[in-house]
This record gives C-alpha cells, sequence and structure tokens, in this order.
C-alpha cells in the first residue's frame, strides 16, 4: 500500500509544476516580431557568413534593428533582398547576382619556377616566402586555400591541377576572395559573358620566359575590335560589360592571340 | 668540472656544426664590384635615400636618413658612384628601394682610423652617435641601438647583458670577433655601459667556447673592469634574449614586454664591437662579419664585408661551391631565412650564409601523434601542436588568444617533432592572418 503514496505525491508535483509552467508561458512569453519570423523563414539557410555575420538569422536579427543593409546576403540574391525590403518597408535597389572567378589560366606546375617550395600546402603560407616559388608573383598558387573555405565545394581542380569556379554550384558568397592571398579569385556578375584569365601585370616579353598563357598586354583586342569592351591598363587587359557589342567581343576573343580572353 | 648556468624550460641541442668555420681568422674580401644597399636594413620603418642616381658617394658617407622613431640611418659602405636605384627583395622576403655603388677603387685610406677619447662625452653625447652612427642589433633582430639604449625616466637598469652565446649551429661570426678584438668588446660594453649606467655587467657565453671565457677573463682581470663572463651550458636558443636573461640573471620577461621593463639590456658583441668603433674611431655601422659555411662551400670562413655584399662575392671569397647546394640560408639554420638568388644583399642583420646539401632524403611528413615533443621543447612554455591544428583549421582569432604572438618562432618544436610538421611555418602563417582578422 505504502508504494503508492510516492507515485501520488511524484504526480501530483509534476501536476502543479506544469501548471505553474503553462501560466508562465502564456502570461510572461516574449513575442518574436512577425517581420523577424517571416524574415528568417524566408533566409536561403546556406548559414555561409558570407555577410559577415555569424549565420543567416543572426543576418536577418541584424537587418531587423537596422544594424546591416539589405542585399548583402549573395546567395539569397535578389529575390531574397526584394522581399526583405518588403517586409521591412525599405525600398531596395535590384541585386545582381555574382559569382566567383579564377583570373589565371595557367596550371600552376607549368610555370616557370624560382625555386622548390616544400613547406605547408597553404596558399598564405607559400606567399610569405618570396610571394611563391612560381616567377609569376601574381598568378594562382594552387595550393586551394579558396577551395578549402567554399561552403558549397564549387572550387574544383581540373586532372592538370588548374583551380576553377563551377558556376552551378557558386553562390556568390566571396569567402574564396579573402581567402586568396593574391585575390586572384574575385567576383563576376554572373551575367558576365567574357573575362581575361590572367593577373599579372608584367611586361610581355618578361611575362612569355615563364607562363605560356597569360595575358602579355599586347592591345590588339583593344585596338583591332572597337566597341569589344577589353581595355588594356599596365600590361593586362580588362573586359567591361557596359560598352562591350557581342560582335566585337567574339571578334577580339577569335584574335587573342595569347588565347588568354576566355568565354565563362 | 664547473656547474653551467642555463635556462630551464624547453630548449633543443642541435648538432653545433661550428668545427667548419671555427678555425679560420677573420678574413676581409677583397672589394666586390657593385655593392646594394637596401634602404630596409633593420626592423621599423625603411630609410628615407637622401642621394640620387648618379651621385658620387664616399665611405662612411650617410646615404639613407632614419624615418621615424624606430628606424636607423644607413652609410654608404664604400667611396663610388651610385648607378641605379632599384627594387630588391632580401633573403627576409621584404622588398625595398636599394641603391646600387660601384666602388671607384680599391680604398685602402686610412680614414676610422685615429681613435679619440669618448670619457669626454656626457652619456647624451654618446647616445646620439650611436643614433647617427646607424648601429642596430647586429644578433639578428636588428633592432635599433639607439632606441635600446635610451632608458626612460623612471627606469632603472640593474643588467646589462652581452650576448657572446651564438647558439645557432654553424655560425662563427661572434666567436672569431669574440677571440679576436677581445678587449674592443670590452671597451665597447664600457662605452654602452656608461650610457645606460647599469649595477652589474654580465657576458654570457656557451660552454663551446671557453677559450673566449678564458681570453676575457684574462684581459678583465689584467684592466680591472666591472665585467663578469658567466659560462653557460650550451642549450638553444639560449642566444635569445629572453632564455639569456633568465640563465644569467634569473628574470624572466613576461609576455609582451621588452627587457627593460624587468630592468636588463641585452646587446649582442657583434654590436658592442661596432659600438666600440662608432664612438671611438666615428665609424658608422657599414661592414661586419658574416660566416660563410656549411657542406657546400669549399673554405668556410668568417669574412668581414662591406654591407651591400652579394652573397655570390661572399660564396667566391670562401672559395666557391663544393657541390650544387639544396639550400641556401641567411642566418643561422634554426631561424635563418631560407633564400634562392645568389644576387641578394647581405644587411646589416645577415650574421652567415649557409649553402646546405642533404645527405639523406628529408623525411616525409605525416600526421601529428600528440607526442607532445614539441611541447617539452618550447622554451615559452607554448603548446604547438594545438596552436598547429588551430591555424591548419582556419581558427586564427583563437590561435591569436592561445598565445600565438609569444612564439618567437626559435624552431625548437618543429626541431623535436617526428612528424616533421612545418609548425614554425604555421605559426608565421597564422601570425599574419591573425594580425589582419583582427
Amino acid at each position: 500500500m505504502s508504494i503508492i503514496i510516492p507515485f501520488v505525491l511524484i504526480a501530483v508535483i509534476g501536476g502543479l509544476l506544469g501548471f505553474g509552467l503553462a501560466i508562465a508561458d502564456s502570461k510572461l512569453s516574449v513575442k518574436k516580431d512577425e517581420k523577424l519570423t517571416e524574415m528568417e523563414n524566408s533566409m536561403p539557410n546556406a548559414n555561409c557568413g558570407g555577410c559577415g555575420f555569424a549565420g543567416c538569422s543572426a543576418y536577418a536579427e541584424a537587418v531587423f534593428n537596422h544594424k546591416a543593409e539589405i542585399g548583402l546576403c549573395a546567395p539569397g540574391g535578389n529575390d531574397l533582398a526584394q522581399k526583405m525590403s518588403q517586409i521591412m518597408g525599405i525600398k531596395t535597389e535590384v541585386m545582381e547576382k555574382k559569382v566567383a572567378h579564377v583570373f589565371c589560366s595557367a596550371v600552376p606546375s607549368n610555370v616557370g619556377k624560382d625555386f622548390d617550395y616544400n613547406g605547408l600546402e597553404d596558399c598564405n603560407a607559400a606567399t610569405i616566402l618570396f610571394k611563391g616559388e612560381k616567377k609569376c608573383k601574381e598568378g594562382c598558387i594552387g595550393f586551394g586555400s579558396c577551395m578549402k573555405v567554399c561552403p558549397e565545394g564549387a572550387i574544383k581542380r581540373t586532372p592538370e591541377g588548374k583551380i576553377y569556379v563551377d558556376v552551378s554550384l557558386c553562390i556568390g558568397c566571396g569567402k574564396c576572395t579573402k581567402a586568396c592571398p593574391l585575390q586572384v579569385i574575385r567576383m563576376i556578375p554572373a551575367s558576365q559573358k567574357y573575362t581575361v584569365d590572367c593577373n599579372s601585370h608584367e611586361k610581355g616579353p618578361n611575362l612569355r620566359k615563364y607562363c605560356e598563357t597569360g595575358c602579355i598586354g599586347c592591345g590588339i583586342c583593344e585596338k583591332k575590335c572597337p566597341g569589344s569592351g577589353f581595355t588594356v591598363t599596365s600590361f593586362l587587359a580588362s573586359y567591361s560589360e557596359k560598352d562591350s557589342t557581342k560582335e566585337a567581343a567574339q571578334q577580339a576573343l577569335a584574335c587573342c592571340p595569347r588565347k588568354v580572353i576566355k568565354e565563362v | 668540472m664547473p656547474k653551467f648556468l642555463t635556462f630551464k624550460k624547453g630548449g633543443v641541442h642541435p648538432d653545433d656544426m661550428k668545427a667548419l668555420s671555427k678555425g679560420s681568422p677573420i678574413q676581409r674580401i677583397t672589394m666586390p664590384k657593385e655593392i646594394v644597399i637596401s634602404m630596409s636594413q633593420h626592423l621599423g620603418a625603411p630609410a628615407a635615400c637622401i642621394k640620387q642616381k648618379g651621385d658620387s658617394v664616399r665611405k662612411g658617407e650617410l646615404i639613407g636618413e632614419a624615418s621615424s622613431f624606430i628606424s636607423a640611418n644607413i652609410h654608404s659602405p664604400v667611396s663610388g658612384k651610385i648607378v641605379d636605384i632599384r627594387k630588391v627583395t632580401l633573403a627576409n622576403s621584404v622588398s625595398c628601394d636599394a641603391l646600387v655603388i660601384e666602388p671607384e677603387s680599391d680604398d685602402d685610406d686610412t680614414s676610422f682610423e685615429s681613435p679619440i677619447d669618448y670619457t669626454g662625452f656626457s652619456s647624451e653625447e654618446l647616445l646620439q652617435k650611436v643614433k647617427e652612427s646607424g648601429l642596430v642589433g647586429m644578433g639578428g633582430a636588428t633592432f635599433p641601438m639607439n632606441v635600446k639604449l635610451s632608458v626612460p625616466i623612471g627606469k632603472k637598469v640593474d643588467y646589462l647583458v652581452l650576448n657572446g652565446v651564438e647558439c645557432e649551429p654553424y655560425l662563427t661570426a661572434d666567436y672569431t670577433l669574440m677571440k679576436e678584438k677581445t678587449e674592443e668588446i670590452l671597451l665597447g660594453a664600457m662605452i654602452i655601459a656608461r650610457i645606460v649606467n647599469p649595477k652589474f655587467i654580465k657576458l654570457g657565453i656557451e660552454a663551446n667556447k671557453m677559450d673566449c671565457v678564458a681570453l676575457f677573463n684574462e684581459v678583465i682581470e689584467r684592466k680591472g673592469y666591472p665585467i663578469e663572463v658567466i659560462p653557460l651550458k650550451m642549450k638553444y636558443p639560449q642566444g635569445d634574449e629572453k632564455q639569456l636573461l633568465k640563465a644569467t640573471t634569473g628574470r624572466e620577461i613576461p609576455s609582451g614586454k621588452l627587457p627593460l621593463d624587468i630592468g636588463s639590456i641585452v646587446c649582442n658583441v657583434g654590436t658592442v664591437y661596432a659600438t666600440y668603433q662608432a664612438i671611438t674611431f666615428g665609424k658608422p655601422l657599414f661592414e661586419r662579419v658574416v660566416t660563410v659555411s656549411g657542406n657546400c662551400i669549399s673554405k668556410p670562413g668568417n669574412f668581414l664585408a662591406p654591407i651591400g655584399t652579394k652573397v655570390c662575392d661572399l660564396i667566391e671569397a670562401a672559395g666557391g661551391f663544393a657541390f650544387e647546394p639544396e639550400k641556401l640560408i641567411s642566418g643561422g639554420p634554426m631561424m635563418g631565412f631560407s633564400f634562392w638568388d645568389l644576387d641578394t644583399p647581405i644587411t646589416k642583420g645577415t650574421s652567415g650564409i649557409l649553402a646546405i646539401r642533404f645527405d639523406e632524403k628529408p623525411a616525409r611528413q605525416t600526421n601529428c601523434i600528440h607526442c607532445g615533443k614539441c611541447v617539452a621543447a618550447c622554451p615559452i612554455g607554448l603548446e604547438p601542436t594545438r596552436l598547429y591544428n588551430l591555424i591548419k583549421n582556419g581558427k586564427y582569432a583563437a590561435a591569436m588568444a592561445t598565445d600565438l604572438m609569444d612564439c618567437k618562432e626559435c624552431g625548437c618544436c618543429a626541431f623535436s617533432c617526428p612528424a616533421h610538421l612545418p609548425l614554425v611555418q604555421a605559426f608565421r602563417m597564422g601570425k599574419k592572418l591573425g594580425r589582419v582578422k583582427k
């Protein structure tokens, strides 16, 4: 008989405490703002950290408290930016989707070397020593520090060892651009059709000695194909989509003697 | 057998390899065809170049002026003409402007040879002279001497410790200097003592240089200098100021502090000798003793070379390469910088040039087995294995919070690591990235 008493006692205490909790929950609860909940639900939840905040909900909260701008979330893109501005009642400009791109077309092991490096396999460590073992001091090092930080595994390596970005997987967070010690990997608008895959400002004759693919700054793309959008500054061509016509750009693609102008 | 003092925590015993160049006296090298003087030879801001292409310079003339508080003057080591100003990369990967001077003749002039009596100068005047002469610490860190010797008001110097340890393997530049210029070094110490006014002067020398201890003791007894010579047990990195102070005075420098904060000043014997020359002969710092050694050098030795001499000229003076080297190092093998270009000029801090080939294939890098050998070897008391894992995984802020900045890159951890992990290199990278991320 005495065994029943503790059971009953526990049941009564449990009931009382449960009742207390139920009252506390309804009376003392902090109401979460609907706007914040709605924003949190519309985040892409990639938690990439590209916005500079600890995660998606941290960014949503910062926007909600007016501590961050709308439009920092690259994976969410324009859709999210517009939705957030609608929720918050702020006007936002149209956001352009961006993707990462490696501005070096050389296979790292094919470029001429100053010395043999056999230390830590990390681009940042390699650049501390004479900016890397290669004669080209501005090209891709090839140890893949960008690959390590990519949250989506969008940065890949060809069988020869050249690093490239798989555009279909890239969410545009921009983490790789911060990891690269030489800024070889940079963001370009996703709509851009052509790029100059070289980062070296070295003079042509010098560059030819150690690299087979780099831009020599000959200026053919600029002079022969007006309106192509290609301009050469300090021995390196660059492309701007704004003042480019498709025909001229195609022509420049065909006349580049080093084939360093590439179609994305 | 006397009991030798040393520091307690950590340390390693690399093979000292000093026999290669120990017997060689200091030889002056023949004047090179070209001298390349970098404007960044010291810790702190690079000197501002005050000459132009085409200008003529005299031996000992000021060519670079200290540009900020922590900076140093630079003087021309030869009489000649400035033929070019170009960018050079030094052995420590620093890129900076450099003057290329073509010496005019093998000048055997007798300037800087009439001695002046320093006792007539006050300590301020001496300090000013030290500043003008462009003196920097010649042990390797190249900290400007005038900053080191400026004792702030309210601080007292208890110990002046002269560093004759030279714990790096291969190097014998300080050893030969101590052997040949014993009296001059002691006179230099007395000059520095006049500037900073210490209570005690001590000279630390490692047990593999007992002949120097005897030489110093003999002169000290004869002249009656208040200097105590302390023979120390052989142990790397005893030549670091933190370990040397612990060994000779028992005092420990707290994290992030300087020797002056615990009432001490440490000077390398090479610097002391340069100070003696600067004050007594008015000769600015423009030449130094460099050890050229390693198993690829035909005749390893110690050479007195003008600062700005190219490495190839030094190697030629040492009889050239006997074998093709696999690795070139500026400084000692433990803390020196690996470099590749034989046209690299030497600087005020270059104590040695080593050309080494490996008898065996370097061992393969494997995974950390958590044996703790690096923890036992670290003279600071850090946990290299933990720091390495943090840096490898990109947690730079956490590594900084685990006292990464206290690491002085002595290399004891990497030396003792059975997995051959590039620990010091990882720490260098971690410091660089950690500082940016902050």
